[in-house]
């Protein structure tokens, strides 16, 4: 009975701890930064610079960084993935949109950041997208003797929503991480409030002015959808690990992932690339872990390689590139999440 | 009429299998309705944001649920 006291009482906390201040003030802006994106930046913009006749280091490039604004989970992964390959610029780009995608989307971010801490968000994100580059190009250096036939060219519907001025976006997206920055800061509450209830205000002039008919109701069931997709997840995710760390003894971490040992870092790769995490899941398993002990360098070799790789999405990928690719694809994700964390570890200390 | 939706099975691509019979029952039209998963399916039509729809071979559109007059336009384009 104590024990499950015990357990019961560990996933309340851990739930009560994700509920303060910090990390909500983060992940509210980021959900409705993920909407508008959804909602404005339009798709096959991106997409034309995937496409076979594109030049194929701007398609690495592209690869490399639109995770930011298209991928929130594997279901918009996959299918952008499968189509890189098999209709528009081929395996490098798409391996490098494969890996980096997943890691690189605002929630995932925000989170890592607000719930484990910005020098762990920002090497997630920056070591995601340099690994992705490296892994992408290795795979077409190795296969470059069999580039596969192609099923034709990207078809890209033109969206009937024109698309709106650059720098209209570039100013609206920036308003909203500047809300987003500014609530996760340490500033006086009162400066915080003001400052965001006036960047609030700017922000609803710039839909009053420049938003058509029904986009903002768009934005808003887009975000919801984010919502309901993630946060369900998220909490149980949460309260599971809180319930599952209270019992685990810490020199059981220690033992494994304690220090940054390659070894240690080879097994929290492993871990990740094998198991499934469901979308923003694998944050609330590192902070467990971390809070047990695990050193910075594994936890982000698992933040790496967790959500890029699981047995379910190396089955969709077999099925893309076959068994060959596919096997090589796994070995590199976990020698190149090994190095990053290895690496990360050494800086961290 | 055939009518397939595409898509891995994300959220939005079953609210637009839902969006479909709905619209045909409003518009009263009888249709093949089939849901394509395979994901080398979907590439053979040459679709990479899902989820997409495709009326009589023809991909209408893709990445986004439409609204529902823009599902009557696409089932009235290729009804008779």
């Amino acid at each position: 009975m104590e024990l499950l006291t015990t357990m019961f009482m560990g996933g309340v906390n851990e739930l009560l701890e994700y509920l303060s201040a910090h990390v909500i003030t983060c992940l509210v802006p980021a959900f409705f930064i993920a909407g508008a994106m959804a909602v404005l930046v339009t798709k096959g913009a991106v997409i034309k610079y995937f496409g076979a006749q594109a030049k194929r280091s701007v398609a690495y490039l592209v690869a490399s960084v639109s995770g930011m604004l298209l991928a929130v989970c594997s279901c918009t992964v996959l299918p952008l993935f499968a189509g890189i390959y098999s209709l528009g610029a081929g395996l490098g780009p798409a391996v490098t949109f494969l890996y980096s995608g997943p890691a690189i989307n605002i929630l995932a971010i925000a989170l890592t950041g607000s719930a484990i801490g910005w020098h762990m968000g920002i090497a997630r994100g920056v070591g995601a997208v340099l690994f992705s580059l490296v892994i992408g190009i290795i795979m077409s250096v190795i296969f470059h003797k069999d580039e596969q036939a192609r099923l034709g060219e990207i078809e890209i519907i033109p969206e009937e929503s024109l698309e709106k001025p650059g720098a209209f976006l570039v100013t609206f997206f920036g308003v909203m991480v500047a809300i987003l920055i500014i609530s996760t800061s340490n500033l006086q509450p009162w400066i915080k409030i003001a400052l965001d209830i006036s960047l609030i205000n700017s922000i609803a002039l710039m839909v009053y002015h420049y938003f058509r008919e029904g986009e903002f109701q768009s934005w808003m069931q887009e975000t919801w959808s984010l919502v309901k997709l993630v946060v369900p997840t998220l909490i149980a995710g949460v309260f599971i690990v809180g319930v599952v760390t209270s019992i685990l003894p810490p020199e059981w971490i220690a033992g494994y992932v304690g220090d940054n040992s390659l070894t240690a870092n080879i097994a929290a790769s492993l871990v990740g690339a094998l198991f499934y995490f469901s979308t923003l899941t694998e944050v609330p398993i590192v902070r467990g872990l971390m809070n047990l002990g695990m050193n910075p360098g594994p936890a982000l070799a698992l933040l790496l390689a967790g959500p890029a790789v699981s047995i379910p999405n190396l089955l969709v990928i077999n099925r893309i590139m076959g068994f060959k690719k596919t096997a090589v694809y796994f070995v590199l994700v976990v020698i190149m999440a090994t190095l990053t964390g290895w690496i990360y570890g050494i800086l961290a200390a | 009429m055939n009518i397939e939706v595409l898509g891995t099975g994300c959220a939005k691509c079953k609210q637009l299998e839902k969006d479909i019979y709905n619209a045909l029952a409003e518009l009263d039209v009888a249709a093949d309705v089939s849901k394509v998963e395979d994901i080398k399916k979907i590439m053979s039509y040459k679709v990479m944001i899902t989820p997409a729809l495709v009326i009589n071979g023809k991909v209408k559109l893709s990445g986004k649920l439409p609204k529902k007059d823009e599902l009557h336009k696409y089932i009235n384009e290729e009804k008779d």
